[in-house]
């Protein structure tokens, strides 16, 4: 099996609202060394090896699906034999 | 001529939609389930408002895999009328039927009320019964209706004379204080580059008749009426 870790966050050009109000509650906390808070999704994924392209498939998922390429970004992280 | 409104899991405007179309429009209408994969026999689709599929993942991302969302796509393709309301013009934006993205609005609150929005083009068949700078009061009910798209598609939007309504002053002023969600260019609607596929975040279904406050969203749907009459 391999595991999948997907981030999906707002472009950076894209006003952050809920990055915003976190990172305002944090200073409120009194966190004052904040530079900047982003708020995103993960997506946790696990699929069978069939030997072929794993990179591409994700790359494709989140291309077709799971980030709107309008406004998000997306990252993953590919771990083998995920137990 | 015959209107359709989509059913979708969530949908939760149908029956507003469909009662104007039937009552108020008067105008044959049937309910369409999204599992259906034909629209023959109607002329204009109309996707309410709602919360598809829960609004999973992002509004309007699951319901563009629905059957009827192919039966949607070949009936814009043949010319045929499709309004998009609220969720429906977020599932639009998602199924590549009209561009850009509508993002959460800026200030992370789900706003319900009534403001204004002023008709920017009336040569569509959704505007066409309206006058250029008609000022319309209809209500938004949405969390997420910050339109958003890139440079190019701003500048083409433009070009093509594609904004059909934005929001506005009661007496008709686009500005950002008139501005309820972050939306680019206060846009509240967007058409594709034919002319046929609308969408737009405002509830003309919610502003139909008096009762309700406001009768300035049958100017939407006698547009339709008109053009499909012409």
């Amino acid at each position: 099996m391999i595991r999948v870790k997907v981030l999906v966050t707002l472009k950076p050009t894209i006003l952050d609202a809920q990055g915003q109000v976190i990172q305002n509650a944090l200073a409120a906390l009194g966190y004052d060394n904040l530079e900047r808070v982003r708020m995103g999704k993960y997506i946790d994924i696990m699929l069978r090896d069939d030997g072929e392209g794993v990179d591409q498939q994700v790359r494709e998922m989140c291309e077709r699906l799971l980030a709107n390429p309008v406004m998000e970004d997306f990252s993953y992280e590919i771990v083998e034999d995920a137990k | 001529m015959k209107f359709g409104v989509v059913v979708f899991p969530g949908s939760n405007c149908d029956a507003d939609a469909y009662h104007v179309i039937k009552n108020v429009i008067e105008q044959p209408v049937r309910y369409v389930w999204h599992q259906e994969r034909s629209l023959d026999g109607l002329d204009c689709v109309i996707l309410p408002g709602g919360f598809s599929y829960g609004d999973y993942l992002r509004t309007g991302a699951i319901a563009r895999f629905s059957p009827v969302m192919d039966a949607v796509r070949d009936f814009a393709e043949r010319g045929r009328l499709v309004l998009g309301i609220c969720n429906g013009f977020q599932v639009l934006c998602e199924a590549g039927l009209l561009p850009g993205a509508l993002a959460q609005n800026t200030g992370l609150r789900f706003i319900c009320k009534f403001l204004y929005v002023r008709v920017e083009e009336t040569d569509t068949p959704f505007t066409c019964a309206c006058k250029r700078s008609q000022v319309l009061h209809m209500p938004i009910a949405h969390h997420g209706g910050r339109y958003l798209a890139d440079e190019e598609t701003m500048a083409r939007l433009s070009r093509e004379r594609r904004v059909l309504v934005r929001y506005c002053s009661p007496a008709g002023d686009v500005t950002p204080q008139f501005n309820p969600n972050g939306s680019l260019e206060s846009i509240a609607g967007i058409c594709n580059e034919r002319r046929n596929v609308f969408g737009m975040m405002p509830h003309p279904e919610r502003a139909s008749e008096s009762i309700l406050g406001s009768e300035d969203g049958r100017w939407i749907f006698q547009s339709i009426v008109r053009s499909l009459m012409s």
